[in-house]
């Protein structure tokens, strides 16, 4: 550098100190994302294993039992499991054909001018903050239901359902429109060549062209709906049973972190804490299957 | 490249010093502010907390001390006290057997009363404690045996851990395990009335405070819920409020702080809130 003259020398050495000052910025932002994943991991599985490493508590007790009554120090969380498993699938059962039927829509079969109206509002509906959702829930699915079906109380497997299926449609939509789009014109062209109506294009040749991201937007919404929390909470019931009929109210596992830590210490907390493991070994399951989805999308 | 990696890691050691001394300037604001005045901190009971936020802060206005509260929860609050991280624990039930023996002295600040609610329409008023009891815990499911219309009854209580549930437990005679499974529960006073008053088949519990023309009160044995009858003793569905301290964890300023909630002017703002006063 010294053999430079002097000039030069100076103009390079700043350039040199910005480029390094600006990959060294990026590297810490980058690095921002994995500590706090690291901390939040850390952190929820040293708290949620203390009870079983510590205290003697049985994790296979923990899975399977039916009671949770932290005062008399019973933690069961299969109800729990089981909730969060029924309304995952039951969400599936109406978010799916809904959010596919939407994206084939919009990436298939709507003019330009619908289509410009009805994508910013599947995208609005991403952006309205969970507990808003609960709050319609309790304030107009619950009453509904109640009063339409008899029920005695209409916090319900059936209103969790039904505002998981609202809350995961733009999530399906946006991946799965995305993933028909990306299937090339010359497909389309070939299958309509050979005569075959659009329905049967888009149903016997994009979708299964477009499979492997129309499964990546079914995992992304699953994700969505066993961590959903505010909106849950507020119309689940929270009732400490294994729910066996849509109508019975129930407890996922999101609701009882939320709803018991505020008052939680020593063991009971802890044990909400292993209730988060669960909750995150069921996240982590899902990008598993999502990253093995994606894997074979680009083979 | 040496040269630039000096300069980089200069430049963010020079930020991080610089980002630090600004936190050790506030600090050292506080830290001054501590000097001159007094601190005095409080944790526990949710139920306690509106009541000893609002006699502070009137406190702090004419006093020189700057009272600190977390409400975190009875429990919560009373294992603080006894640990020594607060000075004053609050709590909205009695202080347990074990709790007394390691050596925490109670105030009682003012008392609550809990009333049972429900929906306007529901034709039953009155009830015995006994059959609050069965309510709760499922043994009679439906308002047609307790003289109401023929509809299923819905349980509504507060989560496990709340001082409120506790107390109401205790008072009524049935543990935890012992509720109904299928009760709904929602976290707060402010959710069960919401509940309670949307719902024609919905039984639940609240404070004093939190009763509204929304929904419907209900006499026990022919004792309504009033601050009358609870300081006559008539009512029993009454809990006390109450700060724990240890002596040797309690401060000049505490004790004052004590001695102002008790005072005629701190009782007041008790009466203000909706709670019962002690005298």
């Amino acid at each position: 550098m010294s053999a430079l003259p002097e000039k030069m020398g100076n103009a390079n050495k700043k350039k040199y100190i910005l480029e390094g000052l600006s990959s060294k910025l990026f590297q810490f932002c980058a690095l921002i994302s994995v500590i706090s994943l690291l901390l939040i991991v850390g952190f929820v599985f040293y708290k949620g294993s203390l009870p079983f490493v510590v205290d003697g508590y049985s994790f296979i007790d923990f899975l399977t039992g039916v009671d949770w009554v932290p005062s008399e120090e019973k933690f069961g969380i299969l109800p729990m499991i089981v909730a969060s498993v029924y309304a995952t699938i039951g969400a599936l059962i109406i978010g799916v054909p809904v959010g596919l039927f939407t994206a084939i829509f919009l990436a298939e079969i709507a003019p330009k001018r619908v289509a410009k109206f009805i994508s910013p509002a599947v995208q609005l509906l991403a952006g309205i903050p969970s507990v808003l959702y609960g709050v319609f829930g309790l304030a107009i699915i619950v009453p509904f239901l109640q009063n339409v079906l008899n029920l005695p109380r209409g916090q319900s497997l059936l209103a969790v359902i039904l505002v998981l299926a609202i809350m995961m449609l733009p999530t399906i939509v946006t991946v799965a429109e995305t993933a028909i789009r990306a299937v090339p014109k010359t497909y389309r062209e070939g299958s309509l060549a050979l005569g075959a109506s659009q329905i049967e294009t888009i149903f016997k040749v994009v979708v299964p062209a477009a499979k492997s991201g129309v499964m990546a937007a079914i995992v992304l919404g699953v994700g969505r709906a066993i961590g959903e929390t505010m909106a849950v909470i507020l119309v689940a019931g929270n009732s400490l049973i294994i729910p066996t009929s849509l109508t019975d109210s129930l407890r996922p596992l999101t609701t009882n972190i939320a709803l018991e830590m505020g008052y939680a210490f020593g063991s009971h907390q802890n044990m909400l804490f292993a209730t988060g493991i669960v909750l995150f070994s069921f996240i982590l399951i899902l990008n598993f299957v999502l990253a093995k989805i994606s894997a074979k999308g680009e083979k | 490249m040496t040269f630039i990696r000096k300069t980089a890691i200069g430049l963010l050691v020079l930020f991080t010093v610089s980002a630090l001394s600004a936190c050790n300037n506030s600090n050292n604001k506080t830290d001054s502010s501590n000097d001159r005045t007094n601190r005095i901190s409080i944790s526990g009971s949710t139920s306690v907390g509106p009541l000893a936020e609002k006699i502070a802060d009137k406190y702090m206005d004419t006093n020189d001390v700057k009272i600190e509260i977390n409400q975190i929860g009875s429990s919560a609050g009373i294992t603080n006290a006894t640990s020594g991280v607060s000075e004053i624990g609050m709590s909205s039930r009695d202080l347990k057997e074990e709790e007394k023996a390691s050596g925490l002295v109670e105030t009682i600040i003012a008392y609550d009363g809990i009333v049972v609610v429900t929906h306007p329409a529901n034709k039953v008023k009155n009830l015995t404690m006994d059959q609050v009891k069965q309510i709760f815990t499922g043994e009679v499911s439906n308002w047609k045996e307790l003289g109401g219309e023929n509809l299923e009854i819905v349980v509504v209580s507060r989560e496990d851990g709340s001082g409120s549930r506790e107390a109401f437990q205790e008072i009524v005679g049935y543990s935890s395990g012992e509720l109904i499974r299928n009760a709904i529960i929602a976290s707060g006073n402010g959710n069960i009335k919401t509940t309670v008053a949307m719902n024609k088949h919905a039984v639940g519990f609240i404070s004093f405070e939190y009763i509204d023309s929304s929904i419907s009160t209900i006499d026990i044995s022919g004792v309504k819920a009033t601050a009358e009858n609870v300081l006559q003793q008539k009512y029993s569905l009454s809990r006390p409020f109450l700060f724990a301290h240890k002596e040797d964890h309690l401060t000049t300023a505490g004790q004052q702080f004590i001695e102002y909630i008790l005072s005629p002017e701190g009782q007041d703002i008790v009466e203000e809130v909706g709670a019962i006063r002690v005298k």
